[in-house]
């Protein structure tokens, strides 16, 4: 089985997060970037287990710049067997899922599982863009996946629960927790990752669809309005007259 | 022109998200003068549907093809945007709800309409382009996405907009695209529905708790309080992690992400992945024994208290409440 898995570079969840030029460009000053956790811990290590147990290949893509190399040889030290990297920057998701579609027409994957969204715009659009993109099937949202004769049993989040749904390879799904546990690269891995084969290749010229005109922060903190733990009923006054929630 | 909107309907009822997505769908149409439109895919009652006039819909296109009684994600783009071209909406609105987050980006493509997720307000338009805003980096800070394409697809936030409910019926048209079996690709083996409770991702208030209630056995005042403010319950990662609580409970940058009136925290710290989840909330109550927790940051109102005494009294107070109103 050849399974493709997408991944993106995103800032740590703990990063302050400012802006530049007028709050219209994202200040990487002192942000660490990492691999985005859905893809890196639920995507790459269900596709990594899937090949152990049926065989075949888990290639990584990356759409990014020259300095996201860390990232990639991360996925091939925790078990990728090579990427290849898309030599553009990647600010729109159109663009993006245009680059995967078409590195994908090239090859015959029967799986690409891509992450639910990324950490930093929190889209959720990658996956299903490259599914309608390659006219396949997709499932988001996904917490169980097997494959046996060529037929993907898989597990969704719908509202208050889950849905089992059967279909057909090839098709995309992207992942969210509880599709795998994470993998710690080990030292073996962390060496072999180094001559593993990353295939650097230019963008296909594609139109971007969206343009960030400007960030905003929140205006202020907020102001926390404590209660002495001995007059509760003064919070549930609050809460009713003042908040108007209850 | 018009503006389209998806709507879903479960076990008989339009779901809220639904509601709100047609609502914003009439605002827009309002705001460029022409008419709100809605497309639902599968088994609903025409009684039910002419319901969506009161939130501004002039048009129901209804698709009762029992093939759509289950989502396909293929399908209903194909038939999505088709409602679209028959309708000529250049303004395309879904929730940004479990099936909205997959079906608005392949509508995107297949419509070659520029999209923004998640939108929190609506547009504004100027000329061609419209501008929306939506959060990023986990609620640490909004964009405004500018889309320049003729036309349009816009996912928006739960609870980011409340109705405001009108007179009137919507008129509803009987739609039939064209759909072969083939593009049907998946088949529904069965659901598994955590009944009998409110579902965390439509719940307008939340009491949620964490690490600082020491243990499993601790969690009956929680669900208590949770039922007698009509909440659904929630909980931080580090327990579901131990599997204190089940993990569709957890919320925050790895698990679901909430925006309810109200999301009360007991024996929660607050840490910036549990924040990330829950900051959208419109009030944030904490409950925590550690004046420096830094989940008070983020509250509207605090306790510094020992859960085991505040949540008693809590349920004791909220009790009085319904009682007196
Ligand atoms: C990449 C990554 C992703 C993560 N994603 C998530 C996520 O999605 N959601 C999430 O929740 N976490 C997430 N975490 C974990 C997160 O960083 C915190 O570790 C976790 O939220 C802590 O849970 P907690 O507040 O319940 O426990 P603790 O941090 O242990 O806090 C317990 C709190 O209870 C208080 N307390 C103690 N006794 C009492 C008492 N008797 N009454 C009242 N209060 C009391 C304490 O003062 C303390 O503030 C993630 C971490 C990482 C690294
Ligand atoms: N620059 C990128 N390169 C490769 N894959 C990406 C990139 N950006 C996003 N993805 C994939 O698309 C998924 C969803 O991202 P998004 O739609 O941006 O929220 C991610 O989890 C990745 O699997």
């Amino acid at each position: 089985m050849k399974i493709l898995v997408p991944i993106a570079k995103v800032p740590d969840t703990t990063s302050k997060i400012a802006f530049t030029d007028n709050n219209t460009k994202f200040s990487p000053d002192g942000v660490t970037f990492i691999m985005n956790p859905t893809d890196e811990w639920y995507a790459l290590v269900r596709a990594i287990e899937l090949k152990e147990k049926q065989g075949g290949e888990v290639v990584v893509i990356h759409v990014g710049l020259a300095d996201s190399e860390q990232i990639i040889r991360k996925a091939l030290a925790i078990g990728a067997d090579r990427a290849v990297r898309v030599d553009a920057d990647p600010t729109d998701a159109y663009f993006v899922a245009a680059q995967i579609a078409n590195h994908a027409k090239s090859e015959n994957y029967d799986l690409i599982i891509a992450g639910k969204e990324t950490i930093d715009y929190n889209s959720y659009e990658v996956g299903g863009m490259v599914a309608e993109m390659l006219d396949l099937p997709c499932v988001a949202l996904v917490q169980k996946l097997e494959i046996e004769n060529g037929v993907a049993t898989i597990t969704r989040e719908i509202e208050g629960g889950t849905e089992t749904v059967e279909i057909k390879l090839p098709l995309v799904i992207c992942a969210q927790k509880e599709l795998a546990e994470a993998r710690i690269p080990n030292m073996k891995g962390i060496m072999g990752a180094r001559t593993k084969p990353l295939e650097v290749v230019t963008a296909d010229a594609t139109e971007k669809l969206t343009v960030i005109t400007g960030y905003h922060l929140p205006e202020k903190a907020k102001e926390c309005k404590y209660v002495s733990p001995d007059n509760v009923g003064e919070l549930v006054r609050l809460l009713h007259e003042e908040a108007k929630v209850v | 022109m018009a503006v389209l909107s998806f709507v879903e309907v479960s076990q008989g009822k339009i779901k809220k998200a639904s509601v709100e997505a047609a609502y914003y769908g009439s605002k827009v149409a309002e705001g460029l003068g022409t008419d709100s439109v809605v497309v639902v895919l599968g088994a609903a009652s025409a009684d039910e549907l002419a319901t969506l006039g009161t939130v501004g819909v002039k048009k129901v296109l209804h698709a009762a093809d029992a093939r759509f009684n289950n989502f396909d994600s293929k399908a209903f783009t194909k038939a999505v945007s088709e409602a679209a071209n028959v309708a000529g909406a250049t303004v395309v609105v879904l929730s940004f709800n479990q099936n909205g987050k997959l079906l608005a980006p392949r509508l995107s493509v297949r419509l070659k309409a520029a999209y923004v997720p998640g939108a929190v307000e609506l547009p504004e338009f100027n000329g061609a382009s419209a501008t929306v805003k939506k959060n990023v980096f986990s609620g640490k800070a909004s964009a405004s996405y500018q889309l320049n394409t003729e036309k349009k697809v816009i996912a928006v936030n739960p609870n980011s907009l409340s109705p405001v409910r009108g007179a009137g019926a919507a008129e509803v048209e009987a739609f039939a695209p064209t759909l072969a079996d083939a593009d049907f690709s998946s088949v529904v083996k069965g659901a598994d529905l955590i009944v009998g409770e409110i579902p965390l991702s439509e719940a307008e208030l939340v009491v949620s708790a964490g690490r600082g209630l020491k243990g499993p056995e601790n969690w009956g005042p929680i669900e208590e309080l949770a039922k007698v403010l009509g909440a659904a319950t929630a909980c931080s990662r580090a327990v579901s992690d131990v599997d204190w609580r089940p993990h569709h409970e957890h919320v925050g940058q790895t698990g679901l992400t909430v925006r309810p009136n109200l999301y009360i925290a007991v024996g929660i710290s607050g840490a910036i992945q549990h924040l990330a989840g829950v900051n959208g909330s419109k009030v944030i109550v904490v409950v925590n024994t550690d004046p420096e927790a830094p989940f008070f940051k983020a509250a509207d109102y605090g306790i510094v208290g020992d859960a085991a005494v505040v949540v008693p009294k809590l349920i004791e107070e909220f009790k009085k409440l319904k009682a007196a109103h």
